[in-house]
């Protein structure tokens, strides 16, 4: 029962794109074409899956301190794997997905499951997990490049759809249509779900997976995290006057 | 000479204008939307990106050439970037703090934000993919860096104006802002003809 909820938070209640708002870069790149949108979501999820697992494995192993390197050597390595698995089996959609597929390393998903996820539960929690947040994440591309592609281009997998071939809203398909469909698919679920679902007021360091890592010093204050710099220069100080002792 | 000069000056206008990267090619859209609220934030994480993309181009270039392509180990970009990035900024935090705290305290704040910004990655990955030799790469990464400084500073405008509307309950925080980016957007749009229509290709 818990397994299937670790599962299914992933997909709705707590949907990578479409709730946390991470990984926004490749969703709105990516959604372009449905076809793109699956080998996309699916590259992910492969690497997702298999990062989510190998740091869990890990997590009493890695010393805290350099977590954040050792988990983007580990889904480094991961997404090269995917990519030379591309190459070789797929190569129209590595063409297709160019850079974007290298850029899985930096995809704000990945290293925010394993930071937040994956370093606290054990290795099968944590590889459905990865399945659930993979498969959402998905599922959201999906869904912006259908309405993308159907009403942009007139056409669903490539396949021409009779009246809408006609009566093309082209720019959908460019840049500014992707942000202005993600930007209202984002309000349509924070809409339905109203206050249910854990909402993201707006882009500051919570939720961003390296927030632990760059709050450490003066970033805090910057970003205006003052209490977090406060606790932090408190805990310094109470070190300091231990040292003292 | 004057050809070499401007294919130059075609890659910066190119990279600045036309694929600019957060508004066209969505590289790097999380500090776009995180750290645009406040102009002088934005312009001085644009100038650090502006730094950082240089400092990479100029070290990930040689070693892709001179390392990866001659041992035949192409398959490892994707890691030995990541890596080497990730070090460099770490390694450029530290000295700044030591050597020049003044630049340190304007500019370092931004820097560990970086590490993981898929724009730098990305342009470090394109200008090997594109075939560009140093001083072009150098170039593009400098012109890559100016569209998302350019694009920063004129979001953190915008931004400063919405704050003062009042859009619909569903709409607020993240779907508002991500609109309001798509009306950028439309904007650098139009310079689409703007590369053909100088240089005449």
């Amino acid at each position: 029962m818990k397994k299937a909820k670790i599962l299914l938070n992933g997909l709705i209640k707590e949907n990578p794109v479409l709730v946390l708002v991470l990984g926004t870069c490749p969703t709105l790149a990516m959604s372009v074409n449905v076809i793109n949108a699956v080998a996309m979501g699916l590259a992910a999820t492969a690497v997702l899956i298999c990062s989510n697992s190998v740091i869990s494995l890990l997590r009493k192993v890695i010393p805290d301190t350099v977590r954040i390197p050792c988990y983007i050597v580990v889904i480094a390595g991961f997404v090269t794997l995917v990519q030379m698995l591309m190459e070789a089996y797929l190569p129209e959609l590595y063409d297709m997905l160019g850079v974007y597929l290298a850029l899985i390393v930096v995809n704000c998903i990945i290293l925010g499951r394993a930071e937040m996820f994956a370093n606290k539960h054990n290795v099968l929690e944590s590889a459905l997990d990865g399945l659930g947040m993979g498969l959402g994440f998905t599922l959201a591309l999906i869904c912006m490049a259908t309405i993308r592609e159907v009403f942009g281009n007139g056409t669903f997998a490539n396949i021409a759809i009779p009246f809408l071939q006609d009566h093309k809203v082209s720019v959908l398909t460019a840049p500014p249509g992707g942000f202005l469909v993600f930007g209202c698919l984002i309000a349509l679920v924070a809409f339905i779900t109203r206050g249910k679902a854990p909402q993201r007021e707006s882009f500051d360091c919570e939720g961003c997976p390296s927030a632990s890592f760059c709050r450490r010093d003066t970033a805090a204050t910057e970003f205006g995290h003052a209490e977090c710099a406060a606790a932090q220069a408190e805990q310094s100080t109470v070190k300091e006057g231990k040292e003292d002792e | 000479m004057s050809e070499s000069l401007k294919l130059l000056l075609k890659i910066i206008m190119t990279s600045v204008l036309v694929n600019n990267y957060v508004l066209n090619k969505f590289l790097g859209i999380c500090p776009f939307l995180g750290v645009s609220k406040k102009f002088d934030q934005a312009s001085g994480m644009g100038i650090a990106v502006i730094f950082v993309m240089l400092l990479a181009t100029a070290v990930t270039w040689p070693i892709q050439h001179f390392l990866l392509d001659r041992f035949e180990l192409g398959y490892l970009q994707t890691i030995v970037f990541i890596l080497v990035i990730a070090a460099l900024v770490q390694f450029v935090e530290i000295a700044l703090k030591k050597y020049i705290p003044a630049l340190h305290k304007s500019l370092g704040v931004y820097l560990p934000l970086i590490t993981t910004n898929c724009a730098v990655l990305g342009v470090t990955i394109n200008n090997i993919t594109d075939g560009y030799n140093f001083l072009q790469s150098m170039v593009s990464s400098l012109g890559v860096g100016l569209g998302f400084l350019l694009a920063m500073v004129l979001f953190a405008g915008v931004r400063g104006r919405m704050e003062e509307a009042d859009p619909p309950k569903a709409f607020r925080g993240v779907p508002i802002t991500l609109v309001a980016a798509s009306i950028v957007s439309l904007a650098f749009y139009g310079f689409g003809g703007i590369i053909s229509g100088i240089f005449g290709e």
